[in-house]
């Protein structure tokens, strides 16, 4: 009795405690926004659609079936649909995380290692590629090198020479692989760089002094130093490419090369969605597979510190003859990775016919002509149509949106979080809040696809309506806002809370007056890194949009899909002076928080 | 007779499957200057904390002025806002986004009282900090000691009768931790307000406590005066950790003889002050540093040795001496003329020798 009675007790009060209370409420969100999709998606598999009645003579519209397990991994399809897409996946992924790593690689070491000129500057260019959004460099890439095999206007090459460009050139592997490792590369710039300079040279000056020599030094004190960071990019950009959807499903549908996140794509649009969401599933498996490696190795390199103190030194190797060459070599990567897409796409937009690149017929049309039923079937331009104007708004809506709920997510997690180290419950929420980075985005979109189209208990069918799209948007940036929030509120640490505490402040108090003033600088800039990513999302939301949700991205989108390459390269400009805008500002705050 | 303010009943504090705090307790009388003394990891700063509300107890009472805060049994859990205590951390937590006075007023703004009286306030407890000229400054503006100034500041404005504090002076140097103790000593002198203070710092304690608790282990091993912590320890880990040098320790068995009780073993036999210990029992005998002398021929209670290392320290020096497996140490206050290498004759006062049973640590001595 005695005892029952403590118990009780002793339960009142661990609720009565706010980051408990905090974490609770977490709990039951996250189990809703990140296990229940999850859950929802694995059952539909196994339950016959409407849909399937096409497909089958035994469908019964919500009885249980391994039809489309069957499908995918037992069929003369599997070849197709799953076999040819993944092998597909793998090498683009494996292809570009390599290229990815060579140049990154050998950009950082120039930059934080040698007397290469123009260093700054060169840092500063080598992340641009990164803030274009990638889909952008595939869209530039067609306006390129589009021959006619699809129809519709030829890109600028077969204009200016007259040769067709072959079709491995145009669509496919290889231009997936060269656009998205000209996308990545900076990521591994970033990682590598910081790596390196976070090494201390004179770890490198007594190999120097025990007479090893300049690649000894290279090959056994600093490579196996930087190799976490290698393996990090290595691994991350892998898992990444392996969700991109737009890339491949510009340059690769044209000529049937389907990857899994186009393959996705295809059969829920095509109503077959319990096969893209076991194939959503099968990309989950591997991506969490490959992030749970990166985060084994990396836990076990970790050990190595090299930060020896603050004021330490870098010796720089000396070029001699390659420094120009080598800078040289770097303005054209920057040229071809930055300066001739962007031309690319506004010479594009400029075009008053598609196929007709010359002086003579440039337009500013398509970007404030009016309606005329002479072009683009009377589409205005695109700062005079109110469909995109009505995407813009969309698209900022959503991207303020999810910054602002995202950041103040993170902020309360990282609270809960922090304040309840080392509990069970404060773990559980930490591993949940992290698990929408292991979810491709299209896998994401599926996710929630599965959950939403219905009416599921007492969760409305949000398909169709913002509220969903942003609701995607915020539980997919969460892993990175949670993470911000829990770095702050480390950095805060609690006896600033609780002097406040003894004071006789409550806890609303207490987190007005102290905690969100203190964690509001660190918060400002991963609102902005959010924003930015969702003015450039795609792949996330492509499943989840509806006319009247549709943002700017997948306006680019569809009008790619119709040929309109002058609208979709102008709204895709538009998009890039937004996200540099925003990459500026993000600047000005100071902070970096990763990407 | 003083009244107790804070009481501290059977406390227990369990972190998953360690036990921080284990069945501690104890109490403290009005204007009392507590100071709760160990090694790191002890438990010191969770009892501090569960008395101010931070921490919830597994088990146990506490009361603060006769108002039952904590009960597992009662199922009371008062939070620390409403226990009307001030506390001053080890970081002294000053927010840094706020202005020394924005610091001072806080609690007091949350308490709505009334602006005239807050300013009112807040500006005699500046002038009586010695804080002026430094109000608008913002906490990374100033020096480690002013920062610490501000945090008393803002404990005392508010003038609770119970404060707290956790190692307060541990993030300052050497010098300024002298001054900064004399300054918290009349603080308390003035306030009259009972105080609890957690430090590792045995010097501290002894300057500064009425009483000193020492804690080891989550269990509180001695709650005495400063002087008999130091003079009569009550078990072996209170003599060995009070005192630097540490105490000398010898181990034997007791001889009882004529009344007094001897302590052997293969190299020595040392008369004690001790009676009524039973004989036969295995003891350990211990002496502080200061009482062992250099005396010029052998003679009852003395060791031969040989000086290993002479460490003088200003007024006083710190001598080694080792015989066979034992090495002293003494705490010389006169000049030392001495050589190591030197043989000199060691003497150890019987009245000054302690004995503590070996098995069970307590101290047997009760020639008081």
């Amino acid at each position: 009795m005695k005892n029952k009675g403590k118990t009780i007790h002793r339960l009142k009060n661990y609720v009565r405690q706010p980051h408990i209370v905090i974490s609770l409420v977490f709990l039951v969100i996250l189990l809703i926004i990140v296990i229940l999709p999850f859950a929802k998606m694995v059952e539909d598999s196994f339950v016959w659609q409407f849909a399937d009645t096409r497909l089958s003579r035994d469908a019964e519209p919500g009885g249980f079936t391994l039809f489309h397990w069957k499908r995918v991994f037992d069929s003369a399809l599997t070849q197709n649909i799953l076999y040819r897409p993944l092998m597909n996946s793998v090498s683009t992924s494996l292809s570009v995380s390599l290229f990815a790593m060579l140049i990154g690689t050998f950009l950082a070491w120039l930059v934080s290692r040698t007397d290469l000129p123009f260093k700054k500057i060169v840092a500063t260019m080598a992340v641009l590629p990164y803030v274009i959004p990638s889909y952008i460099h595939a869209l530039a890439w067609l306006n390129l090198f589009k021959n006619s095999r699809i129809g519709g206007a030829v890109g600028v090459f077969q204009y200016l020479t007259g040769i067709a460009p072959p079709d491995w050139l145009s669509y496919g592997y290889f231009p997936i692989v060269t656009t998205l490792s000209i996308h990545y590369f900076p990521f591994t710039f970033l990682l590598v760089s910081a790596a390196l300079t976070s090494i201390d040279s004179r770890l490198e000056e007594s190999g120097e002094i025990l007479g090893a020599t300049r690649f000894h030094i290279l090959r056994r004190i600093t490579f196996p130093l930087v190799l976490p960071a290698l393996l990090s990019s290595f691994i991350l950009t892998f898992s990444r490419v392996l969700g991109t959807f737009g890339t491949p499903y510009f340059l690769g549908t044209p000529v049937r090369y389907y990857t899994l996140s186009t393959q996705i794509y295809t059969n829920i649009i095509n109503r077959v969605p319990s096969v893209g969401y076991i194939l959503a599933f099968v990309l989950i498996i591997i991506s969490s597979a490959i992030i749970y490696m990166n985060q084994r190795m990396i836990g076990k390199s970790k050990s190595f510190v090299t930060i020896a103190g603050k004021g330490f030194r870098v010796t720089e190797t000396p070029l001699r003859k390659l420094r120009y060459p080598l800078l040289c070599l770097i303005i054209l990567l920057f040229i071809a990775s930055v300066i001739l897409p962007l031309l690319l796409l506004v010479w594009q937009t400029l075009t008053l016919y598609p196929n007709d690149y010359s002086i003579k017929h440039l337009t500013l049309l398509f970007w404030i002509g009016e309606a005329n039923t002479a072009f683009a079937e009377g589409e205005a331009g695109i700062l005079r149509n109110a469909a995109i104007i009505a995407a813009a708004w969309n698209s900022v809506k959503l991207a303020l949106v999810s910054s602002v709920l995202a950041g103040f997510l993170g902020i309360f997690i990282g609270y809960a979080v922090v304040k309840g180290r080392n509990t069970k419950l404060a773990y559980a929420v930490e591993q949940m809040s992290f698990l929408p980075y292991l979810v491709p985005g299209i896998a994401f979109g599926a996710l929630y696809l599965a959950l939403f189209s219905h009416r599921f208990g007492p969760l409305p069918a949000l398909y169709g309506t913002f509220t969903l799209v942003a609701l995607v948007c915020v539980a997919k940036n969460l892993p990175f806002t949670s993470r911000a929030g829990i770095t702050s509120m480390l950095q805060i640490g609690g006896e600033l809370e609780e002097a406040s505490e003894t004071l006789g402040a409550r806890w609303i108090t207490r987190f007005r007056k102290i905690i969100l003033p203190l964690s509001i600088q660190g918060a400002i800039s991963g609102f902005i890194l959010v924003f930015i990513t969702v003015m450039r999302e795609l792949s996330l939301i492509i499943l989840l949009v509806t006319p009247e949700t549709r943002t700017l991205t997948t306006m680019t989108f569809r009008y790619q899909e119709q040929g309109y390459t002058q609208f979709s390269s102008a709204i895709s400009v538009l998009i890039i002076i937004i996200v540099v805008f925003g990459e500026l500002v993000s600047r000005r705050f100071g902070k970096k928080n990763g990407i | 007779m003083a009244r107790p303010i804070i009481e501290v009943k059977n406390l227990t504090k369990v972190f998953g499957t360690v036990v921080a705090v284990d069945n501690v307790t104890f109490s403290i009388d009005e204007k009392d200057f507590l100071i709760l003394l160990g090694p790191s990891g002890c438990g010191k700063t969770t009892i501090l904390r569960m008395i101010a509300g931070l921490e919830i107890p597994t088990e146990g009472e506490i009361i603060l002025n006769d108002r039952v805060v904590f009960s597992s049994e009662k199922g009371i859990f008062v939070p620390a806002r409403e226990r009307d205590i001030g506390l001053v951390f080890q970081s002294y937590a000053l927010w840094p986004h706020m202005t020394v006075s924005q610091n001072i007023a806080f609690g007091l703004k949350v308490k709505r009282e009334a602006s005239p009286a807050i300013k009112k306030k807040v500006n005699d407890i500046i002038s009586y900090m010695q804080l002026e000229g430094l109000k608008d400054r913002y906490p990374q503006e100033m020096s480690g000691g002013q920062q610490q100034r501000v945090a008393l500041a803002r404990m005392l404005v508010s003038g609770p009768d119970i404060l707290l504090m956790d190692e307060p002076l541990s993030n300052l140097d050497a010098k300024l931790r002298l001054d900064m103790r004399a300054e918290i000593k009349s603080i308390h002198a003035q306030t009259g307000a009972t105080t609890v203070y957690v430090t590792h710092d045995q010097v501290e304690a002894q300057t500064m406590a009425s009483n000193i608790a020492v804690i080891n282990k989550g269990v509180i091993e001695q709650i005495a005066p400063p002087k008999t912590i130091y003079n009569r320890p009550a078990n072996l880990f209170v003599a060995d950790f009070i005192g630097s040098p540490s105490i000398n320790m010898i181990e034997g068995t007791t001889d009882a003889g004529d009344g007094m009780v001897s302590v052997t073993n293969e190299l020595f036999a040392l008369t004690t002050t001790c009676r009524h210990i039973p004989a036969d029992l295995p003891v350990v005998a211990a002496i502080r540093p200061e009482n062992i002398s250099i005396v010029p021929e052998e003679g009852i209670n003395t060791v031969p040795g040989e000086v290993r290392t002479i460490l003088p320290s200003g007024p006083e020096t710190v001598l080694r001496v080792r015989y066979e497996r034992y090495v002293f140490s003494l705490l010389v206050m006169q000049e030392v003329t001495l050589s190591p290498g030197q043989t000199v004759h060691l003497y150890l006062p019987p009245e000054s020798i302690l004995v503590f049973d070996k098995k069970t640590g307590h101290l047997l001595s009760q020639d008081e």
